[in-house]
């Protein structure tokens, strides 16, 4: 019998990949465009990549988007870690199953939602509304992500290694940094990078509570497509996709070196005994 | 409980609980642990003397780790008192008790290497970087890993991590070292040679060793004395000889090595021995005078030891009165040095008799459904009550 793909999984496969990645080809296929108009082919010219680059509104937006993410995901993280670390660590207190369903609650909560809370919240203040006032949206529902993927990592992780910080004398505060933490790491990075890329990516509850003078890059993206999509915005998705790629295929690398090195080493230390 | 185990004869070795009076060094005092319903150890009082390896033995569940865990200080007793050297530890975070522990996964901090993790005690005490480092090259010349300091501990093997986790325990100078089953994850081979190491390091250094361990042949080997525990409760205490010979309940008979069973009652006391009637066997059996104050009509069981069981063959009928039965050889099993065989008697029961094969091939070696002779001396017989 020959061995291979059978005709239906080839056509199933192409499907698959077709539904997924035919939107994101196109729209890479169109930012190379030469005519303005999104649809028509009129030639072949990188003249948007310029033109984007030379846009000061989305220029502004994306540095602010920036900002924004970066700091979101360093509050978020921290915040997510004590969240994480209090669920996991310190036994069954009172109130624990009522702190874990209101940790996950806003994984499911709305974005509508969240965004006319927070809005309201920031209204009944008189909080002025800007680029903090959606900062501190974005940490409310990113730290959740947080405390969900460190609160797994911590749950694997063998607890009889804090215990034998503290037994060979570290303190708890000192096991929790040079332990813990350590330990958490890579589980840190990765949340990290998730609350980044959930900010940099929200165009809802932004915009509920955002004020003069702090547009994020979604909004901006969102507001022109609305009187009509241009290149300009396609070059920018290409550049947005090209960078995901990029960052997606080198930690693939690295910790596909990283794993060969340990199994080497793993069974180099096993012929030893 | 411990007036028989000072009663009876057997190999001592010379140290403090031999002496009458000497101060226990650590003093466990009708410690009782739950969690929520479970008792997990249940109103076990305990003295262990100076420079002793004491095992706590069990099979999982009987609260030996936990036991273990009060000591060091990551479980609280819910009642009763543990006193080290004098001093009441109740209360004490683990990270302020002179006391170290060997954690069964070894717990090494996969981060730092084997020199940072034998340090990192030290560097919690606040000693000094040359010291540190002095300390470290002793801790690792004395478990004989000199050379892999710098390594990551999963460049290394499952017998060198295990010395890792020793040296780092043993770094601080512990008043006391806790080990959780310390050999578990090692291989047969390496397990054995590890304890004669583990026993030579004990010694060197004097610290007292108290070892958690499921594993009834690695307790006789290491310890000065052994506390068989079950759901909670400290079945027997005693030198290994003592707990093996003379065990006190049918659990930790059956528990400590292999053992023949025979149910029966009291048929007769006197100065010469005891009488057991015993169904089982078919006879009744004798046994030395002296063991236990078990009355005339009690029901007990006596426990046989299989290699205190001499078999010989149908013509070959040993010339003593008592304590001899006939059976039929079921079932052999050659080991090298020893054999098994399982002979079971005329009403079914199977009885485990071991011998030593002290010639190389036997000159009329036993058959399959040889029918033989079982006798045993008065000595043989353990009478049990409970």
């Amino acid at each position: 019998m020959r061995k291979g793909l059978h005709p239906v999984t080839i056509a199933m496969l192409l499907f698959g990949f077709a539904f997924l990645y035919a939107p994101i080809v196109i729209l890479i296929i169109f930012s190379f465009n030469e005519g303005k108009l999104v649809s028509v082919w009129s030639g072949f010219s990188p003249k948007w990549y310029g033109e984007l680059l030379r846009d000061p509104q989305i220029l502004s937006a994306a540095w602010m988007s920036l900002k924004i993410a970066a700091m979101n995901a360093s509050v978020a993280t921290v915040l997510g870690l004590f969240g994480a670390y209090a669920l996991g660590r310190f036994g069954a207190f009172k109130g624990r199953t009522l702190f874990t369903g209101m940790m996950t609650a806003p994984l499911v909560m709305p974005d509508v939602i969240t965004g006319l809370a927070t809005l309201l919240l920031f209204v009944g203040l008189a909080w002025q509304r800007g680029m903090s006032t959606i900062t501190i949206a974005h940490i409310t529902f990113s730290m959740c992500f947080v405390a969900v993927i460190v609160r797994a990592r911590l749950s694997s992780l063998d607890q009889s290694l804090e215990e034998a910080a503290m037994d060979l004398g570290a303190r708890p505060a000192k096991t929790f940094l040079l332990i813990t933490i350590p330990m958490l790491a890579p589980a840190l990075v990765a949340a990290w990078l998730l609350a980044f890329t959930l900010s940099l990516d929200d165009l809802v509850i932004a915009s509920f509570v955002a004020g003069p003078g702090s547009t994020t890059l979604p909004m901006v993206v969102f507001s022109k497509v609305r009187l009509g999509v241009s290149p300009e915005i396609n070059a920018l998705g290409t550049l947005i996709v090209l960078l995901v790629t990029l960052c997606i295929v080198v930690a693939a690398l690295i910790f596909q070196r990283q794993e060969a090195q340990r199994l080497a080493d793993a069974q180099m230390a096993d012929r030893a005994d | 409980m411990s007036d028989t185990a000072e009663k009876r004869p057997g190999p001592h070795k010379p140290s403090g609980w031999a002496v009458p009076g000497g101060d226990p060094y650590i003093s466990i005092q009708n410690v009782t642990k739950r969690f929520g319903e479970f008792v997990a150890v249940d109103n076990v009082s305990l003295d262990i003397y100076r420079s002793e390896l004491f095992s706590l033995l069990g099979a999982s569940g009987c609260g030996k780790t936990t036991l273990l865990r009060m000591l060091a200080g990551l479980e609280e007793p819910t009642e009763g008192r543990i006193l080290l050297d004098g001093q009441d530890m109740v209360g004490v975070p683990p990270y302020e008790r002179p006391v170290n522990m060997m954690f069964q996964s070894y717990a090494l901090f996969p981060h730092m290497t084997v020199a940072q993790n034998v340090a990192f005690g030290l560097k919690q005490e606040g000693m000094g970087k040359g010291e540190v480092e002095e300390r470290v090259e002793q801790m690792l010349g004395l478990v004989q890993l000199g050379r892999f300091a710098r390594r990551k501990p999963h460049q290394l093997s499952g017998g060198q991590r295990q010395r890792v986790a020793l040296a780092r325990a043993l770094a601080k100078r512990p008043k006391l070292l806790l080990l959780d089953e310390p050999l578990a994850a090692l291989d047969k081979k390496l397990r054995e040679s590890t304890q004669f190491e583990l026993m030579n390091i004990q010694e060197e250094l004097g610290v007292t060793f108290i070892v958690v361990t499921h594993d009834q042949e690695e307790a006789m080997t290491l310890s000065t004395r052994i506390a068989v525990m079950n759901e909670g409760v400290i079945q027997q205490l005693g030198t290994p000889s003592e707990v093996y010979e003379y065990p006190r309940t049918r659990y930790v008979a059956d528990f400590i090595g292999s053992v023949n069973l025979f149910e029966g009652t009291v048929s007769g006391t006197g100065a010469e021995g005891m009488r057991i009637t015993a169904p089982e066997a078919g006879i009744d059996i004798h046994v030395d005078a002296g063991q236990t104050d078990a009355r005339a009509g009690q029901s007990v069981a006596v426990a046989i030891r299989p290699e205190k069981i001499a078999i010989a063959k149908q013509d070959d009928k040993p010339s003593q009165g008592e304590n001899v039965i006939q059976g039929i050889v079921d079932e052999i099993a050659y080991q090298g040095s020893l054999s098994i065989y399982q002979v079971r008697l005329a009403d079914g029961k199977l009885v485990r008799v071991t011998t030593p094969n002290l010639t190389r091939t036997a000159e009329r070696p036993i058959d399959w459904e040889e029918p033989v002779w079982l006798s045993w001396g008065r000595h043989a017989g353990v009478v049990l009550t409970s």
